[in-house]
């Protein structure tokens, strides 16, 4: 497991992920990915008409992001044609982040604190009130 | 590369490798530090999970290497992919002496793996929705 978890890295995952974020760095592009999250696939004229912006607008920041591979256009007539999101890229930058994230040093030292209390003697040891798993799903 | 495949600490302990070893491979040691709630089947292939915080997110971990008391391994999920995703990292701690106490290192890898369709291999037709996703669903199990 190990192995193949190594093998499998390759130089343009760090391209994908670059895509995403530079395509998440805009706030209208951010806008258009959260409605296709929340409503699914729309055609521009839908997604203008929920977003304060313009038509064309959108149809341009479609056009990027179905370049970053974050939608893609459905088959249709040209006015009517649906973008959906593609999560594949997103995934790929979720594992960038979710490797920054990891809190391997908070920890580490939880570790050496629970040890250095065990070994010092039967007084009670804190509940551990302030401990987070090594990711930001905790509460 | 700037993506990090693998994440790597090495902490000084001051305590003897058995007592290190307790610590990562019982529940009751994991709950102490690690997860508020643990639960652990020491042996390679053995499931184990932490829990944190009342909400109850949990980690599912299974173990791959246990060499008392100088290697401990197991993989989890992924953070932030869909629970049935099939990638995992790899966390490895490996316990060496170092005088009285003990040198920890923690190597977590595996970030970067690349998903087999993060290119091309998109949904094309125009039948969207829930059936399509499930027929997806339902080729990718086919496939496993």
């Amino acid at each position: 497991m190990p192995a193949e978890a190594q093998a499998a890295a390759g130089p343009d995952i760090e391209a994908v992920a670059e895509q995403v974020f530079t395509a998440l760095a805009d706030p209208t592009r951010r806008a258009i990915v959260a409605a296709l999250a929340a409503g699914g696939p729309a055609t521009a004229t839908d997604l203008a008409a929920g977003l304060p912006i313009t038509r064309q607008a959108i149809a341009k920041h479609l056009a990027l992001l179905a370049g970053a591979g974050l939608v893609r256009a459905e088959p249709g007539e040209r006015r009517r044609v649906r973008y959906r999101l593609q999560s594949a890229p997103m995934q790929v930058a979720q594992q960038f982040l979710a490797a920054l994230a990891r809190d391997w040093d908070r920890s580490l030292g939880a570790l050496a604190g629970h040890l250095d209390q065990t070994a010092r003697g039967p007084t009670t040891p804190p509940r551990h009130q302030t401990r987070t798993a090594p990711n930001p799903r905790t509460p | 590369m700037a993506f990090p495949d693998r994440i790597e600490r090495t902490v000084e302990l001051a305590h003897p490798r058995g007592v290190v070893w307790a610590a990562l491979t019982t529940a009751e040691g994991l709950a102490a530090w690690f997860g508020n709630e643990a639960a652990i089947d020491l042996r390679p292939g053995g499931a184990a999970w932490m829990k944190w915080g009342e909400e109850g997110f949990t980690a599912q971990m299974r173990v791959e290497r246990v060499e008392e008391p100088a290697v401990f391994g197991f993989t989890w999920h992924i953070f932030g992919l869909p629970d049935d995703d099939p990638r995992r990292t790899y966390v490895e701690f490996t316990l060496e002496p170092a005088g009285a106490g003990t040198r920890l290192t923690v190597t977590e890898s595996g970030f970067a793996q690349l998903p087999e369709d993060a290119h091309g291999k998109a949904y094309g037709g125009n039948s969207d929705g829930w059936v399509k996703e499930l027929g997806e669903l339902a080729a990718y199990l086919d496939a496993s």
